[in-house]
């Protein structure tokens, strides 16, 4: 996006604009603690940091509709976040506790939230996309509106599950919008080491599905891109591909020694900070006085502090109930069967 | 009525596609071809190609896809159309269907039936004869279910379409041309028991799915010599009706167990550990074993049957097991 479309869309709503500031600023803050937690030993396992990749996830949730689903990857602290589930139940779970988002089962890789219909925390390369393509089987075979977003790395790309999900989704005409996050790395490869084609949008179109690059680091791009995939997507235009070019400022996870790229080249990038670009254009356009970015600063430094002592003060999951989840805690009767409601249902 | 199993196994579907609009069939020739192994034949001319819906070579792909419309309110049954290509989609299995559940903390149960042929003896050769159901009733999170008669065949699918959880049906490729009597009002059956398939006081002859007319033939000849064999089918390989099994050695004190698959790491393996680590002082011999011999399945005909358990390899493993005394 120019900076005078940047101007044009602050323009038209600076509330908005600041509004997806805000998004960004909590991801980044949420995993800033959480890697600090992390060297704290406080979260362990493995920990996949989203940032300078917020304004994907900020401009994509953006566009969705409340009763739209959402599937992301083991890099879904941010997803989880800005799709409504909260700081407090994130951070909980990567402490392991029982008042976490999926009460210690599923840890940082693993997030999930039936209430926004957020899947996962998907911690298989490109494992995610069939179950994407499934969900909106279900939507379109039940005629509802729905949409189904589904984010994956470049790196997935190479991987079987996405030439058949982008086929199947294709065939079938179903409403997925596919969200290629491409920071250039899968884990230590780059994407010209492991991808014969590094169009990303050019390899998905292969499949016949709209598709087209974006400039990942640029929240309101991203927004503009995906209202317009995701409205055609819901108008019945069939599957949408949208190649989000970004880049992963941190180390892969915390045991990456980073030894397969300059810090030049990451330097260069940083230069683009998404959250930066935007405050700028921001203050530019005079919609963002000292005053307000310091409350914001203020307001996410204080949500996110009482995440941490909402998980620190959380408490362990009994051992007794180390095999709950492994069936579900109900067996159904033959007679209940007709009586049930279609739809997601957890075990109670 | 006299039917077989294919056509217990389609009248199955039909009910279930009929009983509930959320319930439809997706796999590799389901629709057109009336399936691989003809079991949705015609089905296509009544329900329509969106509910008998024909996918592409995609394993991962359509099952993965099953597992997210399981997620989205439908009732899926996926076909795929061997145990073999099954492999290509172990990853869904295994890393999606098998472990959402507890990995969301209890938010998102998988309600997916996925059926599958499996098993040889019909000179198909090393990738097409795998009887690999004892692998995935490794899982935690699957139920493993291998219907042997008819009335398994027409009463299991619709009990395991109720169930809040993924469940896998074995269905050997052998069984589909068997006729027996079915009631006809026969409907749901449960998926949670074993059955004892043949009553008898001298020993215990444990199996399921394909081996099960194998083993009843070995049991009649058993009882030409004076040994009355007890056969118990598992029915639902997983979770193991251990009630069933203890309760059978308790009773004649000598077991053999019949499984196709290969014996090193196999189901007879977790079926013998069972009875050792719970009915140890019941037993007047160690549990015998026949399973398939540890080579990848061959083609000559001849070598196929010296590969898979036999109504001799059956008597043998009986006899041994009677002639032991504890």
């Amino acid at each position: 996006m120019t900076e005078h479309d940047a101007a044009q869309a602050i323009a038209a709503d600076p509330e908005h604009v600041r509004g997806l500031l805000r998004q960004m600023v909590r991801v980044r803050r949420l995993e800033e603690q959480c890697v600090e937690l992390y060297s704290a030993a406080k979260i362990r396992g493995f920990l996949h940091v989203y940032i300078g990749e917020e304004a994907v996830a900020a401009g994509v949730m953006s566009a969705l509709r409340a009763d739209d689903a959402v599937v992301a990857t083991y890099r879904e602290h941010g997803h989880a976040l800005l799709r409504g589930v909260s700081a407090s139940a994130i951070m909980a779970e990567m402490y392991g506790h029982a008042e976490g988002c999926c009460r210690g089962r599923g840890g940082s890789m693993h997030l999930f939230d039936a209430a926004t219909r957020f899947y996962g925390g998907n911690a298989i390369v490109a494992g995610g996309l069939p179950l994407a393509v499934g969900l909106a089987l279900a939507d379109r075979m039940s005629g509802r509106d729905r949409v189904t977003v589904c984010f994956f790395g470049e790196g997935a790309m190479a991987e079987g599950e996405f030439h058949e999900s982008l086929n199947l989704a294709a065939l079938w005409g179903l409403p997925v919008l596919f969200c290629c996050e491409n920071n250039l790395y899968a884990m230590g490869t780059a994407l010209d080491r492991s991808e014969s084609q590094t169009d990303m949008a050019l390899k998905a179109s292969a499949y016949e599905v709209s598709a087209w690059a974006v400039d990942g680091m640029d929240v309101l791009a991203v927004e503009e891109a995906a209202r317009r995939a995701v409205d055609a997507v819901r108008a019945g235009g069939g599957p949408h591909f949208l190649e989000l070019r970004t880049y992963r400022f941190r180390a892969h996870s915390m045991f990456d020694p980073e030894l397969y790229r300059e810090k030049a080249e990451v330097e260069r990038w940083m230069e683009r900070d998404p959250i930066a670009l935007l405050r700028t254009a921001l203050e530019a356009s005079g919609e963002l006085a000292a005053d307000q970015w310091d409350a914001l600063e203020r307001e996410v430094g204080a949500e996110m502090a009482a995440a941490v002592e909402f998980a620190e003060g959380g408490t362990l999951e009994p051992v007794e109930k180390l095999t709950r989840f492994v069936y579900s805690e109900r067996e159904p009767t033959a007679r209940e069967s007709g009586d049930r409601a279609p739809g997601v249902r957890g075990s109670r | 009525m006299k039917t077989t199993y294919r056509e217990a196994m389609r009248a199955a579907i039909r009910d279930a596609m009929r009983r509930d609009e959320r319930v439809f069939l997706m796999g590799e020739d389901v629709g057109r071809y009336g399936g691989g192994f003809a079991v949705s034949l015609g089905l296509l001319e009544e329900f329509g190609p969106s509910r008998i819906r024909d996918t592409p070579l995609s394993e991962a792909g359509f099952v993965g896809a099953g597992i997210g419309a399981a997620l989205g309110g439908m009732r899926p049954i996926v076909e795929v159309m061997t145990v073999n290509f099954s492999l290509l989609a172990l990853d869904q299995i295994m890393n999606n269907a098998a472990t959402l559940l507890h990995m969301s903390g209890g938010q998102f149960n998988v309600p997916l039936v996925i059926r599958m042929t499996t098993g040889g003896g019909r000179q198909l050769a090393a990738q097409h004869s795998h009887s690999l159901e004892g692998w995935l009733a490794h899982i935690p999170g699957l139920r493993i279910l291998a219907p042997a008669t008819v009335e398994d065949a027409r009463g299991m699918l619709w009990t395991a379409l109720e169930d809040p959880d993924p469940v896998l049906i074995f269905e050997h490729g052998s069984l589909y041309n068997v006729a027996g009597e079915l009631a006809d009002d026969a409907g749901a059956v449960d998926i949670d028991t074993a059955a004892v398939r043949r009553p008898g006081a001298d020993v215990s002859l444990i199996t399921y799915g394909g081996t099960l007319p194998t083993t009843l033939d070995a049991a009649d000849a058993l009882a030409g010599e004076g040994i009355e064999a007890e056969v118990l089918d598992l029915r639902t390989l997983r979770p193991l009706d251990d009630a069933a099994i203890l309760a059978t050695v308790a009773k004649t004190h000598r077991a053999v167990v019949v499984d196709e698959g290969w014996r090193s790491g196999s189901l007879s393996a977790e079926v013998s550990a069972r009875i050792t680590e719970s009915a140890f002082y019941d037993l007047d011999a160690p549990v015998g074993r026949v399973c398939s011999v540890e080579v990848p399945v061959p083609y000559a005909k001849h070598l196929e049957l010296a590969t898979l358990p036999s109504v001799e390899r059956i008597v043998a493993a009986a006899r041994e097991a009677v002639g032991s005394h504890g």
